[in-house]
């Protein structure tokens, strides 16, 4: 641990500071403002009430959540195993649940189709045992949201466990609660901030997933076609369409900021 | 490497992003930009000039769906050619052409199944079978405003397991062996080296592409620039897309 001498206030800062600090700031506000001024705002209300922008963002939404689900489901006690197991064992789990956040998401897409395709190590006795195909439908997408949202929930539930301590389990456990009831009732409460943090995140991940799904699920209307495939379709046709990329864009934005501000207000009323 | 970080941070800490104040002002050769089904023959044509033109080097060719480039010259992109798939991408961007684009090569459709043809297809009639994995480009791209031409032709419909944004999105999605078919050109095909068969479709004649190439306004190079587009209608340059199946305007 860093034992800890903090400047007073955020007036210690070197002024020097200031000037890459704001070019940072920049790099991440400007673009939005650039997507924003090249907006043709006469065109946004159409495109976005669009049949075509309404199943991409069903579509988005549906396919986030269950993803969602999915990692809610399978990451809360994949982070309960890394906090609780030996600093050794959590330290190589811990960097195996990182490994897709480090991977371009393209690369989990070839990955994927190498595990799950049609001729992948088990999407071929799939096929052939049961008939069952994965690319190309939507929870072939389901699937690519999960694989790069994963680490996101893990890393902030396991995070808020270590953060949480075993004492309070501890007593629990000692007064005679079962393993069941320690985690529902104590862990599992303890830990609810870092939880919803962490599918927040998560959720946001999924929404906004591309790579590992163009090359995954592919790229079909109402079946395939989120919202990040549709503002890459729209993009790559000729004249009109760009305008939709862009006001596609905006939506899938608010969207986001919406995701956030309900996370802030959900946040305040249990700290309130 | 370094060079990069530091000329990313000056940029950004300047905060003087102007268009083509980055890698592309520095480099000195032509600038070519092609359609996705042009990959390949594009560098051995490039080779070819090189060649006969000592003096003028020839960047990496830069490949993408016609739109797609149309989309990045428009959006500053340096670029002295393009050749495209379609009309509209260089209608698109008409303010920046030099002069009018000059056709300089076809393509027709076919059938791109893999090699020894597993689930039997013969005709275009055949895709429209719901258990089959048919990948088709999109239709905002050239290969897929062709491929819609002719299964309407064919009063046929069918249902795309996905649409790709380029012919070599398809191509790939075959090799790979995810989709049973998919509609490419005829170049496609022998480019894939036996990897991929292709079937004749009937009509096809009546949706051949032409390729348009033309030359940029603000291009770096201009004589250069027209050199390459002149060139590209030489015996020379005609042999080698004829070999990789191109025909002639």
């Amino acid at each position: 641990m860093i034992g800890g001498t903090r400047p007073a206030s955020v007036g210690a800062i070197p002024r020097a500071v200031l000037v890459p600090a704001l070019a940072g700031l920049s790099l991440l506000l400007l673009p939005v403002v650039g997507l924003l001024s090249r907006a043709d705002w006469s065109r946004v209300p159409g495109a976005i009430t669009s049949p075509e922008a309404a199943s991409a963002l069903a579509l988005s939404l549906q396919t986030a959540t269950a993803a969602t689900a999915v990692c809610v489901i399978l990451g809360v006690p994949l982070a309960a195993v890394i906090a609780r197991s030996r600093p050794s064992i959590a330290g190589l789990l811990r960097a195996l649940v990182t490994l897709p956040l480090v991977m371009p998401p393209l690369v989990g897409g070839i990955a994927l189709l190498a595990l799950l395709g049609r001729n992948g190590l088990i999407g071929g006795a799939l096929d052939l045992a049961f008939g069952i195909r994965i690319p190309f439908t939507t929870s072939a997408v389901v699937i690519a949201q999960a694989f790069v949202a994963l680490p996101f929930l893990v890393i902030a539930v396991e995070g808020a466990l270590r953060t949480a301590g075993t004492s309070l389990e501890a007593v629990a456990a000692t007064l005679g609660a079962r393993p069941w009831t320690v985690f529902l009732r104590i862990t599992l409460p303890s830990i609810a901030p870092g939880l919803l943090a962490g599918t927040v995140l998560c959720f946001a991940r999924a929404l906004g997933e591309f790579g590992a799904t163009a090359l995954f699920a592919g790229n079909a209307a109402g079946v395939t076609r989120t919202m990040p495939l549709a503002i890459y379709t729209a993009f790559n046709g000729a004249g009109v369409s760009q305008d939709s990329a862009i006001a596609l864009s905006l939506l899938l934005i608010v969207v986001a900021i919406a995701m956030l501000l309900l996370l802030r207000s959900w946040r305040s009323e249990r700290a309130g | 490497m370094l060079g990069t970080v530091l000329a990313t941070a000056l940029i950004l800490s300047s905060a003087c992003a102007s268009p083509g104040s980055g890698d592309d002002e520095r480099r000195s050769g032509l600038r070519i930009a092609a359609a996705s089904s042009l990959s390949g023959v594009f560098d051995e044509l490039a080779r070819a000039f090189e060649s006969d033109h000592p003096g003028i080097p020839i960047e990496p060719i830069i490949y993408e769906g016609s739109p797609t480039l149309a989309a990045q010259i428009r959006d500053g992109r340096r670029i002295d050619v393009i050749a495209s798939a379609d009309e509209a991408s260089l209608t698109a961007i008409s303010a920046q052409l030099d002069g009018e684009p000059v056709a300089f090569a076809t393509n027709g459709l076919v059938i791109a199944v893999p090699a020894g043809n597993p689930a039997g297809i013969r005709t275009l009639a055949d895709l429209a079978d719901d258990e089959l994995t048919v990948v088709l480009c999109a239709a905002s791209v050239p290969c897929g405003a062709s491929a819609r031409a002719l299964l309407r032709s064919a009063d046929l419909s069918i249902v795309a397991a996905s649409e790709e944004q380029n012919v070599k999105a398809v191509v790939a999605k075959i090799q790979a062996g995810e989709a049973d078919a998919g509609i490419v050109y005829a170049t496609d095909v022998i480019a894939s080296a036996g990897a991929l068969e292709g079937i004749a479709v009937e009509g096809s004649d009546e949706a051949r592409t032409t390729y348009p190439i033309a030359t940029l306004t603000g291009a770096g190079n201009p004589s250069a620039a027209r050199a390459f587009v002149s060139w590209i209608r030489s015996p020379t340059a005609r042999e080698i897309l004829a070999r990789a199946g191109f025909g002639a305007p």
